[in-house]
C-alpha cells in the first residue's frame, strides 16, 4: 500500500502531521519557557522563545508566594488513598462483572454508564451535605471518599476488561487441579490481573491529583488544599497574575502526572487494543 | 473525565459473547459472589447513588445553605423561576455552543491525526508522545498555559501576530467576541488526544486485506476510508463523540481557571452558573433544579443522536 501512495500525497501527509505536532507541542514548550524566564524579560512586549538568560527565580518566588510543598502533599495523601481503596474496592466487582452473568452485573454496568451523564453539580450539593453532617467538610477524608466514589466508574470499566483477557480456561483447569475457589482467586488470577491492576491504580491517581471541582467546594483553609486548587491562587483578583511563578508552578505540578502517564500510557492502549483484536 | 472510561467502553463494541461467556462455570458461588461485591457496593449506594437521588429531591424544595428554618417542599417552583430565569438561558445557550463547539473540530481533528498515524510515517513516535501531554495534564494547568499563551502582551499569540504584522493583537481571553472562540480552542486542544487513541485504536482494527483488495480493485482513499474503515470505525466514533459531548457540556476546571465565566457571562458554562448559584449564593435547591434540567436536555440530544445515527446504520 505504501508503494501505491504518490509522493504529492506523502508530503500533504507530513505537512498535516507537523500542524498536528505544532499545535499539540507549542503550549506545552511556552510554558516550559516562561517558567525559566527572569521576570524583566516576562515585562518585554516581544517575548521570546529561549530565554536569554534562564533563571530559578521563578521556583523560589512560586513556593514563597504559595504553600505549594503542602498542597502537593495534600494532593499525595488524597490521590494515593483514593487509588488505592478504589482498586481494592473495585477489583472483587468487576471481577463478578466480568466472569457472571446477572442482574446485577447489569445494574453495575448501567451505573456505570448513568453515572457519566450526570454533572457533578447535582452531585456535589448532596455530598456537600452529607459530608457535612459527618463533619468531614475541610479534611481529606472526605474528599478521599469522594474520590474513590469518582473513581470506581473507569476503574470498574478497566478492570472488567483485564478480567476478560485472563483465560476462564485457566481457572477452570486450577479447580480441576483441586484448587479451591479462593486458592484459584489468589495463585493463578491474581498474578495475571496485577499489571491491569496497577495500570488501574495509576490511572485512578492522576485523575485524582488532577482533580479541581470537588476539592474547590469541600476544602476551605488554605493548609487542606490540594495543588490544583492552590494553583488557581495564582491568578489574582482582576485576572491580574505574576506570570512567572505561575508558569514555575504549573510546570511542577504537571511532572508526576506526565512521568506516571508516560508509563501507563502503552498499557491503557495496549489494553484497548488487545479488546479490538480479540473481537 | 477520562480516557480510560472511554477506551475501555469501546471494547464493548466488539462482537458480544466471545467464547468463554458461553462455558458452564464452577458452581456454588453465590454466596461468595456477594462477598465480592459488597465492598464496591455499599460506597456506590451511599456515595454515588443515595446521593443522585437526594440532588433530584433537593430540585424540589427550598434547600439554601447556612439556614436556620428547615427546608420546605416547593414542588416545581424552582423549575418555574429556572423558565423565566434568562441569566440561565444565556448560559444554557452558551454551553451547547461550547459543547458542539469543541465537539466536532475534537472528532475531525482526531480523526484527521488517526488516520495520519496509522500510515507509515517518520515522526509518529513523536506525535503519539506530544498527544500525552494534554491527555495527562491536570486541566487547571492547561487552563494556566493557555492564559500564558493568550497573555495580551507576553502571549506567544499576539507576538506571533506583531511578527507577522498583523496588528497589535488583542486580549482574547477577556474580549467579549473572542472570549468563547478562545476557550473552545483550548478545550479542543485538551480533548483531542484521546479521542484520537480511540479513534486509532479503531482505524487499526480494520482488516488490512481488505484494504488492499480495494486498492486493487482501483479504489482511491476516499473511497477505501468510506467503504472500508468507515464501517468498522463507526460505532467507536460513535460512543466517543456521545462521551465527549456529555464530558464537554459538564466541564467546569477549565473554563474557571481560563475565564472563570467572563467577560460578561460570555463563558459561562452550565456548570460555572450552578456552582456560583450553589456555593456562592448558597441557592442548593435552585441550583441542584439547573442539574436537573442539565440531565434531561442532555438525554434528549444523546437519545435523538444515537437512535439517528443507529438506525442509519441499520439502513446501509
Amino acid at each position: 500500500m505504501s508503494m501505491r501512495t504518490s509522493a504529492a500525497a506523502r508530503a500533504g501527509q507530513y505537512a498535516a502531521l507537523l500542524g498536528y505536532l505544532v499545535f499539540l507541542a507549542f503550549p506545552f514548550l511556552w510554558l516550559v519557557s516562561t517558567a525559566f524566564k527572569p521576570a524583566r524579560e516576562l515585562g518585554s512586549l516581544h517575548p521570546t522563545w529561549i530565554p536569554d538568560q534562564p533563571t530559578l527565580d521563578n521556583f523560589r518566588k512560586a513556593f514563597d508566594e504559595q504553600p505549594l510543598l503542602q498542597a502537593a502533599a495534600n494532593s499525595l495523601v488524597a490521590a494515593v488513598c483514593a487509588a488505592l481503596i478504589a482498586v481494592v474496592v473495585a477489583t472483587p466487582l468487576a471481577y463478578v462483572m466480568a466472569r457472571r452473568r446477572s442482574r446485577l452485573s447489569t445494574a453495575a454496568t448501567g451505573w456505570v454508564v448513568i453515572s457519566q451523564a450526570f454533572p457533578l453539580v447535582l452531585l456535589i450539593i448532596p455530598l456537600f451535605l452529607i459530608l457535612k453532617n459527618l463533619r468531614l467538610i475541610n479534611t481529606l477524608w472526605g474528599l478521599i471518599m469522594v474520590y474513590v466514589v469518582w473513581a470506581l466508574p473507569f476503574a470498574l470499566w478497566m478492570l472488567a476488561g483485564y478480567v476478560r483477557a485472563v483465560p476462564v480456561e485457566l481457572e477452570e483447569a486450577a479447580s480441576v487441579d483441586g484448587a479451591g475457589r479462593v486458592r484459584t482467586l489468589v495463585s493463578v488470577t491474581a498474578p495475571l490481573l496485577a499489571p491491569g491492576i496497577v495500570a488501574t491504580a495509576l490511572f485512578a491517581f492522576i485523575t485524582a491529583w488532577n482533580e479541581l471541582f470537588f476539592a474547590l467546594v469541600l476544602l476551605k483553609t488554605p493548609e487542606k488544599q490540594t495543588l490544583p486548587v492552590v494553583l488557581t491562587h495564582f491568578i489574582g483578583a482582576e485576572g491580574a497574575a505574576d506570570l512567572g511563578p505561575l508558569a514555575a508552578a504549573a510546570f511542577l505540578a504537571t511532572l508526576p502526572s506526565l512521568v506516571i502517564f508516560a508509563v501507563i500510557q502503552r498499557r491503557i492502549t495496549g489494553g484497548m487494543l488487545a479488546g479490538a483484536v480479540k473481537s | 473525565m477520562t480516557l480510560a472510561s472511554a477506551t475501555v467502553r469501546t471494547e464493548r463494541h466488539g462482537p458480544p459473547g466471545s467464547p468463554q461467556d458461553k462455558r458452564p462455570r464452577p458452581s456454588g458461588r453465590s454466596a461468595g459472589a456477594w462477598f465480592l461485591v459488597l465492598p464496591a457496593l455499599i460506597p456506590i449506594l451511599i456515595l454515588s447513588v443515595g446521593p443522585l437521588l437526594y440532588g433530584i429531591a433537593l430540585a424540589f424544595t427550598d434547600a439554601q445553605s447556612g439556614r436556620t428554618r428547615s427546608t420546605q417542599w416547593v414542588g416545581g417552583l424552582n423549575f418555574q423561576d429556572l423558565l423565566h430565569d434568562t441569566l440561565f438561558w444565556d448560559s444554557f445557550r452558551i454551553g451547547l455552543v461550547w459543547a458542539f463547539g469543541v465537539t466536532v473540530p475534537q472528532f475531525v481533528l482526531a480523526l484527521g491525526l488517526a488516520l495520519l498515524l496509522n500510515q507509515n510515517l517518520r515522526m509518529r513516535w513523536l506525535a503519539r508522545a506530544l498527544a500525552i501531554i494534554p491527555w495527562a495534564m491536570p486541566e487547571v494547568v492547561v487552563g494556566l498555559m493557555w492564559r500564558l499563551v493568550y497573555h495580551p502582551d507576553a502571549g506567544f499569540l499576539n507576538e506571533t501576530i506583531r511578527d507577522l504584522g498583523l496588528g497589535d493583537g488583542r486580549d482574547w481571553l477577556t474580549g467579549l467576541a473572542t472570549a468563547l472562540p478562545a476557550v473552545i480552542v483550548v478545550g479542543v486542544w485538551a480533548g483531542m488526544p484521546q479521542t484520537t487513541v480511540a479513534l486509532l485504536a479503531g482505524v487499526q482494527n480494520t482488516p488490512q486485506e481488505l484494504h488492499e483488495a480495494a486498492a486493487l480493485d482501483g479504489a482511491g482513499a476516499w473511497r477505501r476510508f468510506r467503504t472500508v474503515t468507515w464501517p468498522v470505525l463507526r460505532p467507536v466514533a460513535l460512543a466517543i463523540t456521545a462521551l465527549n459531548f456529555i464530558w464537554n457540556f459538564n466541564s467546569f476546571a477549565l473554563v474557571y481557571v481560563l475565564t472563570n465565566g467572563g467577560p460578561g457571562g460570555r463563558t459561562r458554562l452550565p456548570m460555572l452558573f450552578a456552582y456560583e448559584e450553589a456555593f456562592h449564593y448558597g441557592q442548593f435547591g435552585y441550583a441542584a433544579a439547573m442539574g436537573c434540567v442539565m440531565v434531561a436536555v442532555i438525554s434528549v440530544i444523546l437519545a435523538v443522536y444515537l437512535a439517528g445515527r443507529l438506525g442509519g446504520g441499520e439502513d446501509r
